[in-house]
């Protein structure tokens, strides 16, 4: 293998291309990287303002800003966006920029594929985004397309709608292809799996989650399409079909795709909460078990997202159980945080700041997540404000808080520069609060009986949406001042060490800041700095 | 208007720095509690899962606060060197096993309550509909079948802020469902288009309503009342304003409640037997247009083009009849023109499509009758 890399000798003195087609035409996984984090962020920015506009529809009740119509395609826009083309994206370009310089590998394995599946989305999502312009509106029907509201009785958009979410999963698809090949393959010599950070393990685990699960939602929105323009009935009873099956199809994919969004998350905070510690990770191996054993139950409790649809009792307690199933692996992970921090010489810098939030914040959204498993209880929460509390507590104090850790910690390496670390607080702390005022209350209007995705509600959860409101727009516009600092780091500021952090173990932290163009041509020798 | 928008601002911070003092209390924090068994049985399971979430998370939390404050570098604490204790992790792992059994438990007693299928005193269909729900109360003599739409009665006007909103705010309907307390009511819910779920939070029954398929619930309700819920699957543009409302009445008010409506019923069973003049058709179908087909085609009939067309002069209303009855009858699917013919009924079909083949200058001098309706209803065409 390295015999191979040895023969591009020549290129490694030349560092990137100039003008644009550096990044058109770009292998490079650093290069590749950043472009994901910025599509992410571009991305985060626009299904933010569409959350922002849902936002200000429900400060009042009455319909003020908005239409129902449009309302509808704002939620289902945003759950897309923020799923498809924030959150995911984000974790492919920290595996981009953090995979090869982990395990000491020179770049990603296949870097054509690598810059095919970056391009792919800028063109899916030009798509969903340019079906707001269509005739009849953009898709309306829920980030979960539930047929037959999103067959029979879609906007004629629905099709660009198949179409984009088959781009991204063909993005998706090659995407993990290469960090499985990358790991599997391109470790330093000496790198066994069990000495790998725990970052590779998590990706290498959600890969493998995409490839299976992708194909699902390729073949359900295929089966849309099918239903749409070739007069199939699989989702129309009134052919022979089930309306259900649609939702089985969609969950199969629907639930390993939440842990595809928090697996990577967990890897982060596991990087992170060590180097602030100054202590190595609590139960490095259970880590590695419990993240496994997280994946494979996420394949077998899909129904629990349907506990209404009229299932069998045996079928319910079944998910029921294989749902609470979930919490013990889960619990694992986050006694294993707490460990790492006991007794440790912490300090809390931003990215600090943020995985501690991250334990606390993703936990709670396990509670409630353990509250919904529970089917009699569910029956109440379902398809209410509750349910929106309980994922936005794990998918944005939980995603979107580890991907702002891992920029803020890994920032000082891709660029050389540190960040101003009171701003980085001051943004932690704004986001921390804006959080926890947008979605706390939204438990209380949803046990209070507050339905979701309904674009006016009745005057008792009046208070509750105002005060939601108000958290939603503080936590949004401090999102402009994390676009700041980042700029600013990119252009200037106190030049970083090498190893940036005091207690940063990691082959990443071997090499110069910012870290060159090319790294690890030659594979490293010294393998004691692998993993904290 | 900016002043009135930053007042409202100031509001909602206040709200949220004087805590919950501004609000009502906390039952409006939490889940209702309901007026049958189940329901209180579900209340239950949620405290309890509730309080063990509270004490696991004052446990986690509490440690992680004091590692926190005491384990900080700028106390000068160093770092300890230990990274597992078998013993530890197998304790944290079996313990949340247990402490789930311990929930499970409950949790299955309560759902094999609610899933026994015992006799039911009283069986109603519920069938949802873009954006409305229709009851029957299932009768074996069709003659005696009691069937109607409730629809949401909030008026437009105070959902678009130009009137104050009424205390029931989108929780109201024209004709609420009336079930007789301490019986057993079967609830057999379906959907005509999109799914649906039908929720009444006081009775803890939710159910999704798939077109195609019937599924069941019931509820036994033990105090008489107003019990107010709505629709919880996303089902279109206005999913958020299709509300149930249920009147809980001693049995002897609903007997009395039912025979007027049963008397109802059976009215309309014979006017459609019964040959209708040009001007009883007319007169009824203004009025059934007013109700039910104005908001889209507007009073004089020309609707809002390209959204809602016009009826006058042009297409179907003056073409040929069959196609018209069709169109009302059964809709066209994936546009805003429902199927009327389960919610109106054959007279009131009759009626309307008569009076848009002869109303606003459309002359076609037809007169179409209830039974001819009626036979197309029920398969006869
Ligand atoms: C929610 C709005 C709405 C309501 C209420 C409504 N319609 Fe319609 N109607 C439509 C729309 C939209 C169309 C056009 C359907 C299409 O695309 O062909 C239509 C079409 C029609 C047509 C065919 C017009 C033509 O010539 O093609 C007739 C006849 C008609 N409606 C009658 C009625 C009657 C009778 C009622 C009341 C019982 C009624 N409509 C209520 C929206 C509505
Ligand atoms: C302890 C672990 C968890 C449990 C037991 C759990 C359980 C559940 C259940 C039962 C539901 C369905 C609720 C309903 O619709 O009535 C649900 C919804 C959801 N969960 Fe979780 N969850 C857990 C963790 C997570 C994580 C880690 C994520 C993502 C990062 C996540 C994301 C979601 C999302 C997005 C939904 C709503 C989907 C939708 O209907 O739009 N959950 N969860
Ligand atoms: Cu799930
Ligand atoms: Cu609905």
């Amino acid at each position: 293998m390295s015999a191979v890399i040895e023969e591009h000798h020549d290129d490694h003195h030349h560092g990137p291309d100039k003008g644009i087609m550096r990044w058109v035409l770009t292998t490079n996984h650093k290069d590749i990287g950043t472009l994901y984090l910025w599509f992410s962020f571009i991305m985060f920015l626009t299904g933010g303002v569409m959350a922002l506009v849902i936002r200000a529809e429900l400060f009042q009740p009455g319909l003020q800003l908005v239409q129902p119509e449009f309302f509808n395609q704002m939620t289902t826009m945003h759950g897309l966006i923020m799923v498809f083309g924030a959150v995911m994206p984000a974790f492919v370009g920290l595996a981009n920029w953090l995979v090869p310089m982990m395990i000491g590998a020179p770049d990603m394995a296949l870097p054509r594929m690598n810059n095919f599946s970056f391009w792919i989305l800028p063109f899916a999502f030009a798509m969903l985004l340019s079906s707001l312009l269509m005739e009849g509106g953009a898709p309306n029907f829920g980030w979960t397309f539930y047929a037959p509201l999103s067959t029979d009785y879609g906007p004629p958009s629905t099709t660009f709608f198949i179409f984009g979410v088959h781009l991204m999963g063909i993005s998706s698809i090659m995407g993990s292809i290469n960090v499985i090949v990358t790991i599997l393959n391109l470790r330093a010599p000496g790198m066994t799996l069990m000495k790998m950070p725990l970052f590779v393990w998590t990706w290498l685990i959600t890969a493998y989650l995409l490839i299976a699960v992708m194909p699902v939602l390729a073949g359900v929105v295929t089966m849309m399409l099918m239903d749409i323009h070739f007069n199939t009935a699989f989702f129309n009873a009134g052919g022979g079909g089930d309306p259900v099956l649609f939702q089985h199809v969609f969950w199969f994919f629907g639930h390993p795709e939440v842990y595809i969004m928090i697996l990577p998350a967990f890897g982060v905070v596991s990087a992170i909460i060590p180097t602030f510690a100054r202590k190595r990770l609590f139960g490095y191996d259970s880590m590695v078990y419990a993240t496994a054993s997280i994946a494979f139950l996420s394949f077998i409790v899909w129904a629990h997202h349907m506990f209404t649809v009229g299932i069998p009792i045996a079928g319910e307690l079944y998910f029921m159980y294989a749902t609470m199933l979930i919490a013990v692996p889960t619990g694992v992970k986050v006694f294993n945080w707490v460990a790492t921090m006991w007794q440790g010489s912490m300090t809390f810098e931003t990215p600090m700041l943020f995985s501690i939030a991250f334990v606390i914040l993703f936990t709670i959204g396990g509670f409630s997540g353990l509250m919904l498993a529970i089917v009699p209880a569910d029956f109440q929460y379902h398809d209410t404000y509750f349910v929106v509390a309980h994922f936005h507590y794990v998918l944005v104090p939980g995603s979107v808080f580890s991907i702002m850790a891992a920029v803020y910690y890994w920032l000082p390496k891709w660029t050389g520069n540190m960040y101003n670390e009171t701003l980085g607080k001051t943004h932690f702390w704004l986001s921390f609060i804006g959080v926890n005022i947008t979605f706390f209350p939204q438990h209380f209007t949803g046990l209070a009986g507050m339905p979701r995705r309904i674009p006016d509600y009745a005057l008792q959860f009046a208070d509750y949406n105002m005060i939601s409101s108000c958290g939603a727009f503080l936590f949004g516009f401090s999102q402009l001042l994390f676009l700041f600092i980042v700029i600013r780091t990119i252009k200037g500021g106190k030049k970083a060490t090498d190893q940036v952090w005091e207690g940063a173990h990691g082959l990443e932290w071997t090499i110069p800041s910012p870290a060159p163009y090319h790294t690890f041509s030659t594979p490293p020798k010294d393998l004691s700095e692998a993993h904290g | 208007m900016i002043r009135a928008k930053s007042s409202q601002w100031i509001t909602g911070l206040f709200l949220l720095l004087s805590g919950h003092a501004a609000f009502a209390g906390w039952g409006d924090l939490n889940m209702t509690r309901g007026v049958t068994e189940i329901s209180r049985e579900v209340y239950d399971l949620h405290m309890i899962i509730f309080g063990v979430c509270v004490l696991i998370g004052i446990v986690v939390f509490g440690v992680m606060i004091v590692s926190m404050l005491m384990h900080r570098k700028s106390l000068g604490a160093k770092p300890a060197t230990f990274h597992e204790n078998t013993r530890l992790e197998y304790l944290w792992t079996i313990i949340p096993i247990v402490i789930l059994i311990g929930l499970a438990v409950p949790a299955t007693g309560t759902l094999r309550a609610m899933y026994d299928a015992g006799e039911s005193d009283l069986d109603i269909e519920v069938r949802g509909l873009q954006w409305k729900w229709q009851y029957t109360y299932l009768n074996e003599d069709p003659t005696r079948e009691v069937k109607f739409v409730s629809n949401l009665l909030t008026p437009a006007t105070e959902i678009n802020n130009q009137a104050d909103k009424g205390q029931f705010y989108l929780l109201e309907v024209d004709e609420p469902l009336v079930i007789p307390v301490n019986k057993r009511i079967r609830f057999l819910i379906t959907s005509e288009d999109v799914i649906h779920a039908w929720w009444v939070p006081a009775f803890a029954v939710k159910k999704d309503a798939v077109p195609g398929f019937v599924h069941e619930s019931w509820a036994i309700v033990e105090e008489p009342g107003v019990y107010r819920g709505q629709c919880a699957e996303l089902c279109g543009k206005d999913h958020g304003f299709m509300p149930i409302v249920v009147h809980a009445v001693e049995q002897s008010e609903y007997e009395t409640w039912l025979a007027g409506k049963q008397e109802e019923a059976r009215l309309v069973y014979e006017t459609v037997g019964k040959e209708w003049t040009k001007d009883e058709l007319m007169a009824t179908g203004e009025d059934v247009y007013a109700r039910v087909c104005q908001t889209c085609h507007q009073a004089n009939g020309q609707g809002i083009p390209p959204a809602f067309p016009s009826l006058v002069g042009t297409g179907l209303s003056v073409g040929p009849i069959d196609a018209h009855i069709d169109i009302v009858v059964n809709g066209k699917a994936g546009t805003a023109m429902q199927a009327f013919g389960s919610q109106l009924n054959p007279a009131e079909l009759a009626a309307v499509i008569t009076y848009e083949r002869n109303a606003w200058g459309n002359d076609t001098g037809d007169v179409l009758q209830p039974s001819r309706v009626n036979e197309m209803l029920t398969g006869g065409q």
